[in-house]
């Protein structure tokens, strides 16, 4: 017990005299363990307020559709868009007997209820300069039995000429009840917003809809005459039919080969139809938020890497100052438990802090991210914390307590009493090939290189901190050209929800991250200017000027920022490779020449405030004080 | 005071003060000085009477509060860092009383380190080296890190490491206090042969056998100077004897 009391004693007296460090280390771990509860806390966000969609619009356990096949361009213009079922393309027209089929799924065995067909033409939206491609589906003036859509703004549809535009994508094309629009050329007033759940909410419309000429379509209701005249042969209609189902499907409906029509006959699913389950239509609304909810996880994680780095500066640091007093501990009776045990209670404590201080951000700040979309009615409410989530974030803060003083806490265990109680500095590293390599640079270059030669641990922490920040910043800039440039091809020129939310998470992370990585570069720096105090004081008393000496110490810094910014560029493009699940992905090479550049640029600015105060120091008085 | 025509070092009224108001200290005040070329000049005082603040503002690594200082036709009390830095490079050598030695550099890198500092190519800086390894009998001990050497063989890298520029003036603090007796002999002999090659020296210390090989010696007591007094023992041949460690 007294043993307990006293390494909790040394441990918090440890504390009290480095505060701000201890402030650093807490800052660090609360960076990853907050957005970790972020990324956690998004979890089934949107499952409650789809069910309550559901409930609302009397939602359907399946909807059928049955495609027409538009017929290929005769002049250039985009294919379908990507995502969508794959049809037999020599079954353009849907038969006769087909459409018979069709409709007498709404009566078969097991349907208690159903709603269509409806048909949904595909059209060009136009409202002042932009357009979009939307589908447009036919409706009754009457409410349907099964998925009547819930106008949440307006009215719905009595008029020929009346639209109601699916929520969400009203948001994002910021349509207001009033509005004209044009559809294929012919002209339609706004009379409503609605959401739905038979459709999943955009931009995610064609998994239920398939068959899209056109990548992210929005969702519009009109009257039914007014969908069959948007029809073309070269955009035929396509209906789909919403089926109440005494037995749920099972999910996902892989294993569904057909649905039994009665009378020996069977609707095979897979030819150009496609079957929907509510709950794949709640998996797609759900996928902005698994998207935002991937890219804060991965966040989290590249941000637990940086605190590894953050904290093992930080202790690294401090221990070339503590041997003495590791060295009093030894001399009046510790063991090397006793001092490894002071060290890590203490970082371990400082983590149990920082996972408690995460836990809580991500629990207030998950609100600002967990809103469902316009698509969907109410909001996602409080998350919850989990037992798991609580877990994972404890062990993800000890681990990176327990890896980042590590390296500190053995040197301090096998550290010798007389040695250490002398505070004789540690004996840096000698590279003979770098000394002698050095000798024909300019004294910056010079200096420099020997001091990031010195200390390879210390060089390999800043190189592992640069590449860690120039992945997240490639990832994000590849994220953002992959959105520019589907807008250049005429994709996507309106708001997209999914993407917005991937902005918000990255720029988030990105943010924390870089703010985090510039700490890390001035603690770095300061602690190579500590650490290397005798040998610069040295150079200055045999002729190097304070400039010479500031841009070693920066050309320090900047040589292990090469080839983290080498590693780092790569590996960003390969995140997003790796996310996009194999797809193509490009930047502009001069935006990456600028990451490069700027890097170098950043870490020198960093550098440069820390060593620059450490070289106005006067030689005199750091000689004296190196002579006690 | 002796007045020399051709001085390396000359100093008029050379003061330096720490703090303000009550807690002002007078480290030095207002000092006359001059070192002549070839001369060697002990500065002895106690500890803490501000001999090495003297030494700090004749090599240019602290700034005076008042006075003038000289370095040939150099006026070095209103040059600034850079002109300071670039001075000490070409013409000040320096020999700490803890030796001040790289210690991941080895003797001859440590050598070395002022002639690249100064812009000499490699080649001719590992030959300069080599050069004043074997004046300080040292060649054997080229490839070794301080921490392989002896105080004396350290001190006398740190020495050989303050000519590598062929100064005008080398400025030594306490060179042999942190050394035993053989060891301060060792200095001592070297410094000697320096002398005989005409090197200029300016020797801080405390330690009166160091102080009678001088050619002349200045008491200092409180940050002024006190005695100054002209020597004739301080010449080769009789140091040994001199400086007490033998006969």
């Amino acid at each position: 017990m007294g043993r307990v009391f006293l390494v909790a004693r040394l441990a918090a007296a440890n504390v009290r005299r480095h505060p701000v460090e201890a402030a650093l280390v807490v800052l660090a771990i609360t960076a990853a363990t907050a957005t970790l509860a972020l990324g956690l806390a998004l979890r089934g966000v949107t499952d409650d307020p789809y069910q309550r969609t559901r409930a609302a619009t009397r939602g359907p356990d399946v909807v059928a559709g049955l495609f027409n096949l538009p017929k290929p361009p005769e002049t250039g213009g985009s294919g379908p868009g990507p995502g969508h079922e794959t049809i037999s393309s020599t079954d353009n027209l849907p038969s006769k007997q087909r459409m018979a089929d069709f409709d007498a799924m709404a009566h078969a065995a097991g349907v208690v209820a159903h709603s269509g067909p409806y048909p949904v033409a595909w059209a060009t939206l136009g409202r002042g300069t932009k357009t979009a491609g939307v589908a447009v589906e036919g409706r009754d003036q009457i409410p349907a039995a099964l998925d009547q859509p819930l106008v949440t703004r307006g009215q719905w549809i009595s008029r020929r000429d009346d639209a109601v535009v699916e929520a969400g994508y009203a948001e994002s094309l910021g349509i207001h009840v009033g509005d004209q629009i044009s559809l294929n050329g012919k002209h339609f007033l706004v009379v409503g917003l609605a959401v739905t759940a038979a459709v999943p909410d955009y931009p995610s419309v064609q998994t239920a809809i398939g068959a899209s000429p056109f990548p992210d379509p929005g969702l519009i209701w009109v009257n039914r005459a007014a969908s069959r005249n948007l029809a073309s042969p070269t955009l035929p209609l396509s209906y789909l039919l919403n089926l109440k189902l005494r037995r749920p499907l099972p999910h996902p409906l892989e294993g569904v080969q057909g649905v039994e029509l009665g009378g020996g006959r069977v609707w095979h699913v897979g030819c150009p139809c496609s079957m929907v389950s509510a709950d794949q239509i709640l998996h797609e609304d759900a996928k902005p938020i698994v998207v935002e909810q991937r890219a804060l996880t991965i966040g989290s994680w590249l941000l637990g890497l940086l605190a590894v780095a953050s904290v093992a500066v930080l202790v690294g640091g401090r221990m070339a100052e503590q041997e003495r007093r590791v060295g009093l501990l030894k001399a009046v009776g510790a063991t090397p438990a006793l001092v490894a045990a002071v060290i890590l209670v203490e970082h371990l404590a400082l983590a149990l802090g920082a996972a408690a201080a995460g836990l809580l951000i991500g629990w207030l700040a998950a609100p600002l991210l967990t809103a469902p979309g316009a698509g969907l009615l109410g909001s996602a409410g409080a998350p919850s914390i989990t037992l798991f989530s609580v877990l994972l974030i404890l062990a993800v803060a000890l681990a990176v307590a327990t890896l980042a003083t590590l390296v500190p806490t053995l040197r301090a265990v096998r550290l010798s009493t007389v040695r250490a109680l002398a505070d004789a500095a540690r004996t840096p590293r000698r590279s003979s090939r770098v000394i002698n390599l050095s000798a024909r640079l300019p004294i910056p270059f010079l200096l420099g290189l020997r001091l990031a030669a010195r200390r390879p641990r210390r060089t390999i922490l800043a190189a592992f901190n640069i590449a860690v920040t120039v992945t997240t910043v490639v990832a994000v800039i590849t994220v953002h050209s992959h959105q520019e440039l589907m807008t250049i091809a005429g994709f996507s020129a309106i708001d997209n929800p999914r993407t917005d939310r991937i902005n918000h998470s990255l720029v988030l992370v990105s943010v924390v991250l870089l703010v985090l990585a510039a700490i890390n570069a001035l603690f770095i720096t300061w602690s190579t200017a500590i650490d290397a105090r005798q040998p610069l004081t040295i150079a200055r008393a045999l002729g190097a000027t304070p400039r010479q000496i500031t841009l070693s110490l920066s050309t320090a810094q900047i040589i292990p920022a090469l080839p983290g910014a080498i590693i780092g560029i790569p590996a960003g493009i390969a995140l997003v490779t790796t996310l996009s699940h194999g797809d193509v992905v490009t930047v502009p090479a001069v935006w990456l020449v600028a990451v490069f550049l700027g890097t170098l640029l950043a870490v020198a600015a960093l550098s440069s405030i820390p060593a620059s105060l450490s070289a106005q120091k006067p030689v005199a008085e750091i000689l004296q004080a190196e002579m006690v | 005071m002796i007045e020399r025509v051709g001085s390396v070092l000359r100093a008029r009224g050379l003061a330096k003060e720490y703090g303000t108001g009550a807690a002002l200290v007078q480290a030095v005040k207002g000092v006359d000085i001059d070192v002549a070329a070839g001369e060697t000049v002990a500065v002895m005082g106690p500890s803490g009477c501000g001999k090495s603040t003297l030494l700090h503002l004749l090599g240019g690594l602290e700034r005076p509060s008042a006075g003038e200082l000289h370095m040939g036709d150099t006026r070095l009390d209103g040059l600034g860092e850079h002109a300071l830095a670039r001075l000490r490079r070409t013409s000040i050598g320096f020999v700490f009383q803890a030796f001040h030695l790289v210690e991941e550099l080895t003797a001859a890198e440590n050598i070395e380190l002022p002639a690249l500092l100064a812009g000499r190519s490699p080649r001719a800086a590992r030959a300069r080296a080599q050069e004043l390894l074997e004046q300080v009998s040292l060649l054997d001990r080229a490839r070794h890190l301080p921490s392989a050497l002896s105080g004396g063989q350290r001190q006398r890298v740190a020495i050989a490491r303050a000519l590598s520029n062929e100064p005008q003036v080398v400025l030594a603090d306490e060179p042999t206090g942190n050394l035993d007796s053989a060891a301060t002999l060792e200095v001592l002999r070297l410094l000697e042969e320096l002398r005989a090659f005409g090197q200029t020296f300016v020797i801080v210390t405390h330690d009166e056998r160091v102080a009678a090989t001088a050619d002349r010696l200045v008491s200092m007591r409180d940050g002024d100077f006190v005695e100054e007094m002209r020597l004739s023992h301080g010449s080769a041949g009789r140091l040994g004897e001199l400086a007490g460690f033998e006969g």
